[in-house]
Order: structure tokens, then C-alpha cells, then sequence
């Protein structure tokens, strides 16, 4: 190295810092205000930039990259619309904490304010979306805002941080000295470990407890504490609840683990917590889909509370024992002094409960439970691709879902093994974000197999990132679930809406055709014995991307649930086989429908 | 419903007033009132604000702002021992008579008349909310014409101080404006 000072352009800046934070791929779209910085992109071979069709799918693309890894991901657009095409995914990003960096372009400093073209105040509309964000006045404070902007990404609860940096700024030139420093930031001191006395609080309750329960959360997966939660469990004898953010941070096959939570969470995991006396909330925030009711949310159960993010103690549930630090970290303080007899009653009742609903609500492979009601056996049931899907990716394939209904079957049907194998959107439940999310996910684990399950609504949100996927030949595989319907919306009009089916049928495009136009491998399942050898030809191809339409029944409901405002306990199952008959007879004779009866 | 008063040290940064208030829009906070001025120091402004609701939502309160990356120190000032004081410029409707009542009124509250014209007059007074209301109160029968009031700064006595950490600006620009704003 010379002591030449190296005087570089902001744009080139840009570069040098994303490539000191490890980055090897960027997810972006050009356009005007941020063409300096493309220009200087296509001297960094390093920095891999894809081109996606809308920037929408750029910032989920970045996001699936983040949460397949943990690392930062990272989305490039253009001013005006291409700052505000973000918003959907930074707003994602944000609900769920995942860790992406967005760049914007501006137009110049000497226009901000005056309208100029492609002018948009993007610090402005997404300050409420994103965990901070910057406008770059100088390319003086470039680097530094760059490293700034990282660090607050990924430390503490991680979330989406924006960069705005007007033109003038990405073509003036300064000296670059990279700021070795760590960053100091004097508002801003993620916490570690716990005090003392917290530690011994809950150290108590849980020796004290005869019915606790662990509620694990996405934070388990952001701290990597899937080593400490399982050994925690294990030693003091707890079982788990999973939220849906926090599938798979245990093997689903471990003798502890329940399932999901929640309002489509098995009824046997929600009875267990309203039955509980001690819930262990690790790295979770009560969310109004996993409370129901909140003045009746497990009454009998003293709670503990392990957040890294202080404001969420005591924002929905108040919590006896509420403690702010990282969860490994908490955890690793927990274990040397944990303690407790097991109460193996405890466990059993949750497990009688367990199999009465699996008896109720779950399908499963045709032929192994011929009393299964309700389906005639030619149709498809989504559910039961699902299992399939498990069963022949061994629970060891990333799935990176859409939302609705589908989303819901992939979490009670897969049964995921690893961390990080589940990517979803649980907080926004942002439709489109699986295909792109699922494109990120595979730049960013080349080596896993991974599935995007999506419905056939929320796939033709963002179904133009095809494009993108054939583009970077990633291997990524493509299940549709089509039911024809807005599927999660009509199940609603079902229940609470009088079965007015209004603006939830949809005509669809042939959707292998569509997958034909872009050359994407294709095939269409109908049949449950067409799933197994379907799936088997998508995962042996190992170059682009391949696409299954699984046509399946459109009738289909997910059970149980439990109704917005309702209690967690009081969820409606599936009807058996009686309550069907008893429904068939009493639409002969005209009678109207009876509202869904919540039952325990 | 209580009333709670919190005060903050922020980095004077543009755009770091519009982070709090929209914070307490987005969280449907209920603020009474909001002061931001300038401090010794000219890289960091204070905020006082007072909100209505439970001891709970002054604590979520709190811990929000402390997410804001630009908030250097956050307190929650009604347990402490503190001077609290509210500033009013009342525009008063007068005559001859008038003008000697509110005159009277004024030294007994130990407010000061700042402007005489013809028909009004403006009196400045400092102090608790309170104190201020219950002037009002007094003021109101000869017709109040204008008000305004600054919000209600508040200060820790003795030694409960709002420490800074040892805080420095990180990028320190000679053309960075310092502002809140
Ligand atoms: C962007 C967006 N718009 C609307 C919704 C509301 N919504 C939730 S689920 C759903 C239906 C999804 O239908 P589909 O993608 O076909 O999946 P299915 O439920 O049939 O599995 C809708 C419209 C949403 N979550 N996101």
C-alpha cells in the first residue's frame, strides 16, 4: 500500500465499505439518482449485484438473504419510485427484525426540497419502518454512516436500516479512510447479560413450577441460542411452544417440542399455556396471533420474559420476572443454577391432549387414515403436499413461505429439523414476499435445497422475480398451491362472513405456461400420487429455477383456529365426521348455517 | 389520568425531533406537551415532554425513546425532586379599570406585564402549571384575547442530573448544521 491518499468518489466509496462488511451480493434496480453509484458497481466484481424486476422484490430478496444466514442483506434502488417500491419490504424487514441495509439514490442536495424529479422524502415515509435511517449531507461522512448503518443492522434486535444518498454526494470525491474504529454510538448499547438478582428471580419460578412452558421465539434463531434453549429444556424438564417466527430453532421431532402456537397453532400448545402456571417467553413478543384475548391469556401462568429489546417487557402481557439481554447470554446464566423436579403428569397431559387433536385436525396420508372426513380422495389437500414435501425433503430443505392458508399448512405440516429453516413473514404477513424472500435465501445458502411454498394469490404479486431467478440461473423450487381462491380471505368469509365469496375467487393465469415462457422446468400435480415422484424431478434438478403447480381443493379450511379477539383456548376445530352429516341434513331442510361454535 | 414528565439529551442532528414525535404517534402515545431547546453544549438539544396515561406507558415511553439511536440519556422525571416551570404570554382585553385590577393581580402572582397598548395589555408569567391555571382562572373574566404557553421544562434538583456519558458527536462536519430539526 502506498501512503498515497486514495481520493475516491462517494459511489466508490460505497463499494469499499459494503465490501469491508462482507457483502458478495447486492439486490438492487437502477435508475437516475443512483446511476454513479452502478457505475462504480461494475468495477467491483466483488460485489455481485442482481438485477431484480421490481425493487420491491429487491429489499425481500435481501431479506431472505439475512434471514437464511443472519448476515446483512442488501437492496439497491433508485430515488422517488424506486425508494418508495421499497416500502413493502423495509416495513417486512422491520416487523419481523431482519437485518437488511437499504441504498437509495437522491436527487442532489441543491434540489432536495424543490420537487425536483424522482424527489421523494424517503427518510421521511420510512422513519416509522426502519430501525434508523440516514440522508447523507457529505461524502466526507460516507464511510462512516456506511459502517454506522451496518452495525445498528445486525446488533442488538436487528432491522432494516436505509441509506439515502443524493447524487452529488456519489460523485464528489474525498479522501477515503475507512473508519477502523468500532463504532461508538452514544444512544445505542444493545444489552448482554442479565443482573443478578433477575437471574435468581426466575431461577426461582421456574424451581417453584409444576406446569411451565417454553413459548421460543425468532429471537432464539437471532442470538444462536438453540444449543442453550435445548439444553435448558432438557435439563429442567420443559416443554416448548414454537411461535411461528421461531419454527425451527428446535428439531420438531424432539420429545419436548409441542408445535406452533397460536391462532393456528395446535389446540393442545395453546391449551397447554392457558393451563400453564410459569410461561419462559425466550426472544418472543406476545403478538396479538399468538395471545388471542389478551385479559384472557394464560391467567394461572406466572410469566418470565427474556427480550434483548427492553421496550417489548410488559407492552402486551405484564410479565412477573421481565429481563433485558441477549438470550444466549441469559440462558448461559441460567443453566450453571437451573434447577427443577420434573412433573412427568405435566408432560402427559399435554401429550392426551396432543393426539386428540392430531385424531381431529390433521390429514394425513391418504390410505393411513381412511376416517379422515370431508375430502373425497381424488382431490388434493395442500396439507398433505405439505407433508409430503417433509417427508421427502427429510424436514431438512429451507422453505420460504407466502401468506395465507399455505403459509399456515407449512406450519403445522413441516416439521423443520435446523435453524433457519423456515423463512416466513409473520409480523407484516407480507403476500409476494416468498419467491423473491425464497431467491435470496438460495444466494445466500447455495448449498440447501430450498423451497418457496406460495399460494397462487400472493405468487402473482411478485411472480415477475421469475425473471431474476432464470437470470442467476438460482436454483430455487417453486411449489404453488393453487387453490383458485384468495384462500386465507375466503376462509374468513366462511366463518364470520356468511360465505360471501366476494372478490376472493381468482381466474388464473396457466401457471406452467407461465413458468414455460420464461423457460423454467414446469409440472402440474393433481393427483396425491403424482406428489411423491413430482417432487423427487424438482429436486434433482440442479440448475435455475423449476416450478410444481399443485392443484388442490379449494374448499379447504385451516384447523383449528382461533377467532380474532377470541380466547387462545377457544379455537374452532375441524368438524368430524357427525357434525358434517348433521350439517348436510340441516342444509337439506333449509336451516341457516350455524356460526362456527368455538369449542375447548 | 396521571400526568408523567420525562426529559431527554438528543443529538442535535436534522430529522431528530421529527424520530420522537413521530415515535409517539406510531405508538399512539398521548403527549400533553412537548419543549425542545438548546443546552450548554451546542451537539445535543433537551427535550421535556409530558404525557397522560398509566405508570406503564411512561415506561414503554421510555424505553422507546432509549431505541431511538439519536437519544443520549432519558429520564423519567416524576419521582424525582425536580424544578418544573411553564412559561405563559396572556393577552388580556383592558380598560382604565381593568388595566389596575390585572395590575394588582400581577404582583400578587408575581407576573410581569410586558406589553400596554390602548385596549390590552400582555403579562408574562413563569411557573408551575398550576400556578399558571389558576391566573388564568383570574384572567379569564376580563376577556383573554391570546395565549400562549412554552410547555413545561423541567430540571433534576441537586445532584439528579441527565448525564451525557461523555458524549462526542461521532462525525464531527464544520458544515453540518447542528440543529434538531
Ligand atoms: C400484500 C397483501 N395484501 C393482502 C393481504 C391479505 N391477505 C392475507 S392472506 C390472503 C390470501 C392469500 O391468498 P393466496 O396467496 O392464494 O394463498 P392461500 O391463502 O390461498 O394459501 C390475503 C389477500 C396480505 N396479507 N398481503
Amino acid at each position: 500500500m502506498s501512503d498515497q491518499p486514495r481520493i475516491l468518489t462517494g459511489a466508490e466509496i460505497l463499494c469499499e465499505c459494503l465490501l469491508r462488511e462482507q457483502v458478495d451480493v447486492v439486490f438492487g434496480y437502477p435508475g437516475g439518482a443512483i446511476l454513479p453509484t452502478y457505475d462504480a458497481l461494475c468495477h467491483y466484481p466483488d460485489l455481485h449485484h442482481v438485477l431484480t424486476r421490481h425493487e420491491q422484490g429487491a429489499t425481500h430478496m435481501a431479506d431472505g438473504y439475512a434471514r437464511a444466514t443472519g448476515r446483512v442483506g442488501v437492496a439497491i434502488a433508485t430515488s422517488g419510485p424506486g425508494a418508495t417500491n421499497m416500502i413493502t419490504g423495509l416495513a417486512t424487514a422491520m416487523l419481523d427484525s431482519s437485518p437488511v441495509v437499504a441504498i437509495t439514490g437522491q436527487v442532489g442536495t441543491a434540489l432536495i426540497g424543490t420537487d425536483a424529479f424522482q424527489e421523494t422524502d424517503v427518510t421521511g415515509i420510512s422513519l416509522p419502518i426502519t430501525k434508523h435511517n440516514y440522508l447523507v449531507g457529505h461524502v466526507e461522512e460516507l464511510a462512516h454512516v456506511v459502517k454506522e448503518a451496518f452495525h445498528i443492522a445486525r446488533t442488538g434486535r436487528p432491522g432494516p436500516v436505509l441509506i439515502d444518498v443524493p447524487k452529488d454526494v456519489q460523485v464528489a470525491r474525498c479522501e477515503f479512510v475507512y473508519p477502523e474504529e468500532p463504532i461508538r454510538l452514544p444512544g445505542y448499547h444493545p444489552p448482554e447479560s442479565a443482573p443478578q438478582e433477575q437471574i435468581d428471580a426466575a431461577l426461582e419460578l421456574i424451581a417453584a413450577s409444576e406446569r411451565p412452558v417454553i413459548l421460543a421465539g425468532q429471537g432464539v434463531l437471532m442470538a444462536g441460542a438453540h444449543q442453550e434453549l435445548r439444553e435448558f429444556a432438557e435439563r429442567a424438564h420443559v416443554p416448548i411452544a414454537l411461535t411461528l417466527l421461531g419454527k425451527s430453532c428446535m428439531p420438531e421431532d424432539h420429545p419436548l417440542v409441542l408445535g406452533m402456537m397460536g391462532m393456528h397453532g395446535g389446540a393442545h400448545v395453546n391449551k397447554a399455556i392457558q393451563e400453564a402456571d410459569l410461561l419462559l417467553a425466550f426472544g418472543m413478543r406476545f403478538d396479538d396471533r399468538v395471545t388471542g384475548k389478551l385479559d384472557t391469556y394464560a391467567r394461572k401462568a406466572k410469566k418470565i420474559h427474556v427480550d434483548i429489546d427492553a421496550s417489548e417487557i410488559n407492552k402486551n402481557v405484564r410479565v412477573d420476572v421481565g429481563i433485558v439481554g441477549d438470550l444466549g447470554t441469559v440462558l448461559r446464566q441460567l443453566l450453571p443454577r437451573l434447577e427443577r423436579t420434573p412433573t412427568p403428569q405435566w408432560i402427559d397431559r399435554i401429550r392426551e391432549w396432543s393426539d386428540d387433536g392430531r385424531r381431529r385436525e390433521f390429514v394425513r396420508p391418504a390410505g393411513e387414515d381412511p376416517d379422515m372426513p370431508g375430502f373425497d380422495p381424488e382431490k388434493l389437500i395442500a396439507g398433505q403436499v405439505i407433508f409430503d414435501l417433509c417427508r421427502h425433503t427429510d424436514g431438512e430443505a429451507v422453505t420460504v413461505t407466502d401468506v395465507g392458508q399455505h403459509q399456515m399448512w407449512e406450519a403445522q405440516y413441516y416439521h423443520h429439523r435446523r435453524p433457519r429453516t423456515l423463512i416466513t413473514s409473520g409480523g407484516l404477513g407480507t403476500m409476494g414476499f416468498g419467491l423473491p424472500a425464497a431467491i435470496g435465501a438460495k444466494m445466500a445458502a447455495p448449498d440447501e435445497e430450498v423451497w418457496a411454498v406460495v399460494g397462487d394469490g400472493g405468487f402473482q404479486m411478485t411472480m415477475m422475480e421469475l425473471a431474476t431467478a432464470v437470470q442467476e440461473r438460482v436454483n430455487v423450487k417453486i411449489a404453488i398451491i393453487n387453490n383458485g381462491f384468495l384462500g386465507m380471505v375466503r376462509q374468513w368469509q366462511e366463518f364470520f362472513y356468511d360465505e360471501r365469496y366476494y372478490a376472493t375467487p381468482m381466474i388464473n393465469p396457466d401457471f406452467c405456461k407461465i413458468a414455460e415462457a420464461y423457460g423454467i422446468p414446469t409440472r402440474r400435480v393433481t393427483r396425491r400420487d403424482e406428489i411423491a415422484d413430482t417432487l423427487a424431478w424438482a429436486s434433482a434438478i440442479d440448475e435455475g429455477p423449476v416450478l410444481v403447480e399443485f392443484v388442490v381443493a379449494k374448499e379447504d379450511i385451516v384447523y383449528p383456529m382461533v377467532p380474532a379477539g377470541a380466547a387462545l383456548d377457544e379455537m374452532i376445530r375441524r368438524p368430524t365426521r357427525d357434525d358434517l352429516e348433521r350439517r348436510k341434513s340441516e342444509k337439506e331442510r333449509g336451516a341457516p348455517k350455524p356460526a362456527p361454535a368455538p369449542n375447548a | 389520568m396521571a400526568k408523567h414528565t420525562l426529559c431527554a439529551l438528543v443529538e442535535n442532528r436534522p430529522g431528530v425531533l421529527m424520530r420522537v414525535v413521530n415515535l409517539f404517534r406510531r405508538r399512539n402515545f398521548n403527549i400533553d406537551s412537548l419543549t425542545v431547546g438548546r443546552t450548554h453544549r451546542d451537539d445535543y438539544s433537551r427535550i421535556t415532554m409530558v404525557m397522560e396515561g398509566s405508570r406503564e406507558q411512561a415506561e414503554l415511553v421510555e424505553k422507546n425513546l432509549y431505541k431511538l439511536v439519536n437519544v443520549i440519556e432519558v429520564e423519567y422525571m416524576s419521582g424525582l425532586p425536580t424544578v418544573e416551570r411553564d412559561l405563559a404570554l396572556i393577552k388580556v382585553q383592558v380598560d382604565a379599570a381593568a388595566r389596575r385590577d390585572i395590575t394588582q393581580l400581577c404582583d400578587i402572582f408575581r407576573a410581569r406585564i410586558v406589553d400596554v397598548s390602548a385596549d390590552s395589555m400582555i403579562v408574562e408569567t413563569t411557573g408551575e402549571e398550576a400556578k399558571i391555571e389558576s391566573f388564568c382562572e383570574l384572567l379569564r373574566p376580563f376577556g383573554i384575547v391570546e395565549m400562549v404557553r412554552t410547555g413545561i421544562v423541567a430540571m433534576g434538583r441537586g445532584d439528579h442530573n441527565l448525564r451525557d456519558h461523555g458524549y462526542q458527536p461521532q462525525v464531527a462536519l464544520a458544515g453540518a448544521r447542528k440543529s434538531v430539526l
